[in-house]
């Protein structure tokens, strides 16, 4: 009798929670009490910080100049088809002081840095400093690779290839005396890309470990060179590079090209005229885009951005207006009920 | 040997005791093998079977394709990480599905069994039984291949078999073996026997064996009744011996179990149209991006070529096109998702677990767990809208007990008092030392009369003890076991025996009993047998005393005729009994006596005796001869035997009718035993309006009663539509439809099966009596073809196979002796009434979790990878992916995977108990209401809405936005960063509201896949990874440079809100404004906890345990019912079956010759019963033997 008691209870299923299905458990429910109240406090909040926010971009000012000189009145029309070096320059002037700090973009519209091939065209493992792919760059990299006497390019790539090299320069008219904005480039580019994802060859000088490599075919100077007052803003490590390189998710976009953080424009651009001068460089017009450049300042929700603002004004409003339409309802089920 | 090879194929040749010969042919041995590997070919056999599946191969075919470097435009291991993943869980199935088959292989292979090599006898395992061997089998063994009988040790070559496993029938069968070998006893002479068998090469047919054998230059012929089948069980039969015919996978039981047909769901089925219409719109979307590609090229590309050229094999913007194409199929097949079967099959196999687990489906009797045996059915099991039931042994235990009876107007046995405590057992023992401990009777006033003598009642038991064709076998003083033909005649003769009238042995022509104490002998003149149409038997007998006596038991229908008009008032207190006992499902006799003068006597066995010694029309002649004795009868009383059911079974028919499940009973049983089964498990109550029964012969016939079913049923709807219009349904379907196996037949031919469906589909209740195994399976091949309704079948015998195969679910009853259904079936367990858990709760539980799973499965997907299409826009249509690929490839294998099967696994919306409360839940399921083509499109639209939602909002915030220190976030990391953790973000949130039962293991997964997120992506954005691998982790610092970003989380929570609060809203108000069953439960059990109920009106009618004692009609109706059958009172009379040593008259035997097992093999073949009209029971139909003799 033991003996059976004890196969019998061998095959009955163990009696737990688990196995019985009976685990303790929380089983929301959307309950009037819960779902209106809840829409109310989202759309509050929403209301709020879309407030906040509208505000805020509000303030920040933008100053936008395009430069293509696709009309024939612009005064960089000249350089637009030009291949050789060109200069042009653009006057403007800021009614009101422009809040320090101010940031300089250049921005290119129509230019599809998000390619899948562009982007894929390059050599990580290159621009990491390996020596290695300085001789036998990925095949990524492809058409440019290798030039025409297949001597490896460093660095290759349509991406690095294409890289924007127009120059700005912008002065501040002071009682009829053109006066240079001091420009600030260090640090636009990303911590990590600076210190990590790119580093030069640790070889003295940088030039000796590009010998038996060629720059970049559309390049004026190789890569060694691109700023030889600076070692620690040279060869892969040069921000401008690295701007660049941080390719853009969009076919507009705008990247820093510098900081106006020195001297007496440390607090920002005083009212006044402006002259911007282009070293008209990149070709944009083959393929129709645009050039400009963009000066702003920021908050601390970043530059302007009034979609954000309007776009939590607009779902908090949703919110409350739904949490209406729901207590409508609610409340006519309820009468419904109780007959 | 090609020659011997080529004639093994037309004709078996088996020499007896001969291995070398017998080896020649190369038969199969009696090993099975039903495993599909070995640890060898596991590896290429199984990898083989799952490229055989569509979804694998498509997603090998995009390996392929991404090895590609022109096309590709994700690195291959997006796709090789999961599809590795997919197949080793797989497999890891696969294989321990294979090593539980390798088990269960070994252990019958390895069953023990006695074969006589060289003259003696040994013991060898089944599996190195031999062709040509002759082996010992003894009582109560599985016979171990298909044998044929030499000899046995009952007299004249007998033996009995149980033929369960089989046809599922549990009536004993006669084998013979043929006369010549039936002498040769022991093993000694067997070892000489040196007979060749010629028979057919192996084959399917239970019912047939033709063969011929050859012994000492003489032919004898073989038929079906010389063999023992594999699977059958020796009974009452000492010990005989058989000669190895067909042997493991040859034998009749191995070649009947046909590969299993590989069932899917309706869900399956779903998923599957839905995957090809996914694929169709995976190609548009491929088209339509490459048609973008090829504009783009042309007008943009081609410009844009100063900054990046064309490949040069890419020189024109068609065959980029013609690329990209190829490249979004690969970005975009995560819209057909890999890891959905694999989830599906996980999800399964834990709600199998679950049934397998679950205590209340556990039978403590029979010590056995529900077991779910094939785990890809589940969610089928909640939309069942039919089901098919076998009778014995699956509704019934098929236990007869003597319940009540009737002696001369007193009812007896009338106790059991629902209100009241248990009734005490009676006990015998004190009162008759002779008496069966396991028979149970309760009331005391019956013991009572016998022991004051009351005449009647003695008349009655004497009755009991004298009329019957049981034998009885006394192995020691006292201890009686009876040998009964059908369980019927063994519960009245033990009944008897209790009450102090003890059958203690018969000859021939003789029966002793014990009356009282006091041991009489009577002579036995004659036994009028029993048959269908006679529907009663007599015996006539001799007392001590020389009086002649008829005593006689049977249909109360036909015995109430016979009386002698002396009796009217006594039948009129009878009939109301029997009709009481009808009423509560009870199978009733009645029971009557006349004495007979010497002169009568000697008349009518002089007009017997000349009956039957004709030639023609012997049967005719007899039954008239019958008819004329058993006339003027007194009425003694009458019995009423219960079938007794399996626990529970009329309330869990009860609650499946109130679930919208319609019940059929298939039985091979009789149509009287099918009836009483139908009321006594509330299937047909007296309160139908119409019970059809249909029992034509002729096409023509069962066409006319299926009409006239019809009409009358139509012109009971026309009259009650006239008078109330929403009654109408309630009205139409309170009919029943009774149909036998012969009019089955011709119901089931292709022009009358859709009349028939329609009939049959409007009736409450459905009964098909006498229906081979082969009509069962055609019944349910018939419902699921005209009414696309998800059917299961129910049974416990070998003869339930076909439909158990046949039908969506197959259940079997285990814990019995037969194992046939239950290895045929999907699911089984030991007791009918698990069904409604398995079906209420279980497969409830089942469908609504995977419908759940599904929606949100294929919302995950498409909002995840319909990102990809917007962004083609912006990307000149370049197959760029918007995320980092290795969130590609963990997405949905690791990020999203877990809670979504935690849901799919655990949730619930009402508890177990509110399921089987309000049957009514079930119908969501068999309407198909929770996911279907509508619901996908909804699932699909809200995806797409949240791709949409999920791009569109970071190109509006991030396109213009810079950090805080001025860098611009629309670089492509920081928009995929962030896009991605919008994703993640929006897809847990949609998860945590679509769980509806947060168990410890949802709050795990749903946190802990978020948490995963970040901590894998921080990880993979790590400068330890890139410093390895340069060219492979590209996203170094993204994480912290973007989440860093108040402007980000902005995006992200703008992002969720747009995606949330519409879902939110909508669900609020569906739940308000239409509101489920379930969610009103829910929230009923919130508010008020046990309180006021509003279940009355969705709870259907009434009480589900209400008896409906007292509530019968009007219209009288016979519980007659008598699973008996023909032919054994002329093997008695014979002596046949009787051993020698029992033999009071030796020469007895030589009187009828062998002609008895010619009459038993005749009367089934040669009945053909006249056809009676709709509305009675026609009662005549062929012999049971037709089919129970066909083994």
């Amino acid at each position: 009798m033991v003996k059976e008691e004890q196969e019998e209870s061998s095959n009955r299923p163990d009696n737990t929670a688990f196995t019985q299905q009976r685990l303790p458990a929380w089983q929301p429910i959307l309950s009037a009490s819960i779902v209106i109240p809840m829409f109310v406090l989202i759309g509050a909040a929403f209301i709020g910080v879309g407030v906040a926010l509208f505000i805020t971009s509000r303030d920040i000012q933008l100053q936008e100049l395009d430069y293509t000189g696709d009309d024939s009145e612009h005064p960089c029309f000249k350089c637009r088809t030009n291949t050789e070096k060109c200069t042009c320059s653009m006057t403007f002037s800021i009614p009101t002081l422009f809040k320090g700090p101010v940031f300089f973009y250049y921005g290119l519209t129509n230019y599809f840095q998000n390619q899948r091939k562009y982007g894929a065209s390059k050599d990580d493992n290159q621009l990491y400093g390996d020596l290695n792919y300085f001789t036998s760059p990925s095949t990524d990299c492809d058409p440019y690779t290798r030039d025409s006497k297949n001597m490896p390019i460093v660095p290759c790539g349509a991406l690095a290839n294409s890289m924007f090299n127009d120059t700005f320069t912008l002065s501040h008219t002071v009682n009829g005396v053109q006066k240079i904005v001091p420009l600030d480039g260090k640090g636009i580019a990303w911590w990590t890309d600076y210190n990590i994802k790119y580093r030069n060859p640790s070889i003295t000088p940088l030039i000796n470990a590009f010998n038996g490599t060629k720059k970049p075919t559309n390049w004026p100077k190789p890569i060694y060179e691109l700023d030889t007052t600076d070692v620690y803003n040279n060869g892969f490590i040069n921000q401008d590079f690295l701007v660049w390189m941080r390719r853009a998710a969009l076919p507009d976009f705008r990247k820093l090209y510098r900081r106006i953080t020195h001297d007496d424009y440390a607090a920002g651009l005083p009212a006044g005229n402006y002259t911007l001068t282009i070293a008209y460089n990149y070709p944009v017009h083959s393929f129709n885009g645009k050039k400009k450049v963009v000066l702003s300042n920021v908050s601390w929700m970043g530059g302007k951005n009034d979609f954000l603002g309007i776009a939590y004004i607009v779902v908090g409003s949703m919110c409350v207006v739904m949490s209406i339409v729901m207590l409508i309802v609610y409340a006519r089920f309820k009468f419904g009920e109780d007959d | 040997l090609v020659c011997t090879r080529k004639r093994s194929l037309e004709e078996r040749r088996v020499k007896a005791n001969d291995r070398e010969h017998n080896e020649k042919f190369q038969y199969a041995n009696n090993c099975i093998v039903t495993s599909k590997y070995n640890i060898l070919t596991f590896l290429p056999v199984n990898l083989f079977e799952q490229f055989q599946e569509v979804a694998n191969t498509y997603f090998l075919f995009l390996l392929i394709l991404q090895l590609i470097p022109q096309i590709s435009s994700l690195s291959w291991f997006t796709t090789i990480v999961p599809l590795a993943l997919v197949l080793s869980i797989t497999a890891v199935k696969d294989a321990t599905d294979d090593y539980f088959r390798h088990k269960s292989d070994n252990q019958v292979n390895n069953r023990q069994s006695q074969v006589l090599i060289r003259g003696s006898l040994q013991n060898e395992k089944w599996m190195n039984v031999k062709v040509g061997d002759i082996i010992k089998l003894e009582n109560n063994q599985f016979v171990a291949a298909d044998l044929l009988l030499l000899s046995s040790t009952e007299p004249h070559g007998l033996c009995y078999i149980e033929t369960a496993e089989l046809d599922g029938e549990t009536n004993m069968k006669v084998r013979q073996s043929v006369s010549v070998t039936a002498e040769l006893g022991d093993p000694n002479n067997l070892a000489s026997f040196d007979g060749e068998v010629v028979c057919e090469p192996p084959n399917n047919k239970l019912d047939r064996f033709c063969g011929t054998l050859y012994w000492r230059e003489k032919k004898y012929p073989l038929t079906n009744q010389n063999m023992l089948l594999r699977g059958c069980v020796l009974r009452n039969t000492e010990a005989c011996y058989g000669l190895v015919i067909f042997a493991g996978p040859d034998t009749k039981l191995m070649q009947n179990s046909g590969r299993t047909k590989f069932k899917r769901t309706s869900i399956d089925r779903l998923m599957n149209t839905l995957v090809l219409w996914i694929f169709g719109f995976l190609v548009c979307m491929g088209v339509i991006l490459a048609v973008g590609n090829a504009v783009w090229e042309r007008e943009v590309g081609s410009l844009f070529q100063s900054y990046l050229p064309w490949d040069p094999p890419v020189d024109n913007f068609m065959f980029s096109a013609f690329l990209s194409f190829w490249s979004y199929i690969i970005i975009l097949n995560t819209v057909v998702p890999i890891s959905l079967y694999v989830s599906v099959e996980v999800i399964r196999l834990g709600h199998s677990y679950f049934i397998n687990w679950d205590r209340q489906m556990f039978c403590s009797r029979c010590n056995t767990a529900a077991e779910s045996r094939t785990t890809t059915l589940n969610e089928e099991l909640g939309q069942v809208e039919y089901i098919f039931s076998d009778k014995t042994g699956t509704l019934t235990q098929n236990i007869m007990t003597f319940n009540k009876c009737s002696i001369n107007g007193q009812t007896y046995g009338e106790v059991t008092d629902p209100l009241g405590k248990q009734p005490k057992r009676l006990d015998f023992t004190p009162f008759n030392p002779l008496a069966n401990p396991d028979f149970c009777f309760y009331d005391e006033k019956l013991l009572e009369s016998v022991k004051v003598g009351d005449l009647h009642t003695h008349e009655f038991f004497r009755l009991l003890s004298l009329c019957h064709t049981v034998m009885s076998e006394e192995k020691s003083e006292g201890e009686l076991v009876y040998k009964a033909q059908s369980p019927d005649e063994g519960a009245l003769v033990t009944a008897a025996r209790n009450f102090g009238f003890v059958f203690r042995s018969r000859t021939p022509g003789t029966i002793t009993t014990t009356e009282m104490g006091r041991t009489v002998t009577y002579s036995l003149l004659a036994i009028l047998d029993f048959n269908n149409i006679r529907k009663r038997m007599s015996v006539i007998v001799r007392n001590p005393e020389g009086r002649i006596c008829l005593y006689c038991k049977g249909a109360d229908t036909v015995l109430l005729e016979r009386l002698h008009p002396c009796n009217q008032e006594l039948m009129s207190i009878t009939s109301d009994h029997l009709n009481e006992y009808g009423a509560d499902g009870l199978r009733t006799l009645a029971l009557a006596y006349r004495e007979l003068s010497e002169d009568e006597w000697e008349a009518w066995s002089e007009s017997h005796r000349c009956a039957d010694k004709a030639t023609d029309c012997r049967e005719d002649r007899l039954a008239a001869a019958y008819d004329k004795i058993e006339q003027d009868m007194k009425l003694l009383g009458a019995t009423a035997i219960e079938d007794k059911l399996q626990e529970g079974v009329p309330e869990t028919i009860a609650l499946l009718s109130l679930a919208n499940i319609k019940i059929w009973v298939l039985t091979g049983d009789k149509q009287e035993t099918a009836v009483n089964i139908g009321y006594s498990c509330k299937m047909l109550t007296d309160d139908m309006t119409e019970v059809f029964i249909i029992g034509g012969h002729t096409v023509q016939s069962v066409r006319q009663e299926l009409r006239s079913a019809v009409v009358c049923r139509l012109q009971n709807t026309a009259g009650s539509f006239r008078k109330m219009r929403q009654k109408l349904l309630y009205i139409s379907g309170e009919f029943a439809l009774i149909i036998s196996g012969h009019s089955l037949a011709h119901a089931l031919e292709a022009d009358m099966e859709a009349e028939f469906v329609s009939t049959a589909c409007a009736c409450k209740a459905v009964i098909c009596c006498r229906v081979t195994p082969l009509q069962k399976a055609q019944v349910v091949e018939l419902i699921k073809k005209h009414k696309k309704a998800v059917t299961l079948a129910i049974g416990d015998g070998a003869n339930d196979v076909s439909m158990i195969k046949s039908a969506h679910i197959g259940v079997g009853i285990s814990g019995q002796e037969g194992i046939q259904a239950v290895l045929a079936s999907d699911y089984s367990f030991a007791q009918f009434r698990f069904l409604q858990r398995l079906l209420l709760v279980h497969g409830r539980w089942s469908y609504l979790r995977m419908c759940r799973f599904l929606c949100y499965f294929f919302y995950k997907n498409f909002a995840f990878t319909m990102v990809h299409f917007w962004f083609g826009f912006f990307c000149g249509f370049s197959a760029q992916t918007v995320y980092d690929q290795f969130f590609i490839t963990l997405y949905n294998i690791v990020y999203t995977s877990l809670p979504v099967l935690a849901m799919g696994v655990f949730d619930q919306d009402v508890p177990d108990h509110r399921s089987l409360e309000y049957p009514k839940l079930y119908e969501p399921g068999q309407l198909n209401l929770l996911f279907n083509k509508k619901e996908f499109f909804i699932c699909i639209t809200q995806g797409i809405y949240t791709s949409v939602v999920l791009f569109f909002v970071p190109y509006a915030v991030l396109s213009d936005a810079t950090q805080s220190n001025g860098v611009p976030l629309a670089d492509y990391q920081t928009f995929a960063v962030t896009t991605a953790t919008a994703l993640v973000i929006v897809v847990s949130v949609q998860i945590a509201l679509d769980t509806g039962f947060w168990t410890v293991f949802n709050h795990m997964f749903v946190w802990g896949s978020v948490g995963s997120y970040f901590t894998i992506m921080f990880a993979l954005h790590s400068q330890t990874l890139f410093r390895i691998f340069p060219n492979q982790f590209r996203f170094i610092g993204s994480a912290q440079n973007t989440l860093l970003q108040p402007v980000v989380w902005l995006t992200i929570a703008l992002a969720t809100a747009v995606c949330v609060v519409p879902v939110l809203a909508f669900r609020f108000l569906k739940l308000d404004l239409k509101p489920q069953l379930s969610d009103t439960l829910v929230r009923q059990k919130r508010r008020k906890p046990g309180g006021r109920s509003i279940g009355g009106a969705w709870r259907g009618t009434g009480s589900v345990s209400e008896g409906r004692l007292g509530a019968r009609g009007g219209s009288r109706r016979s519980g007659y019912a008598f699973s008996h059958q023909e032919g054994f009172g002329e093997l008695i009379t014979s002596g046949k079956n009787m051993r020698l040593s029992s033999l009071a008259l030796a020469n007895f035997a030589s009187k009828h010759s062998s002609s008895w097992i010619e009459t038993l093999r005749r009367k089934k073949t040669n009945h053909t019963p006249p056809i009676k009209s709709v509305s009675c029971f026609s009662g005549v139909c062929f012999s049971l033997i037709i089919l129970r003799s066909a083994l």
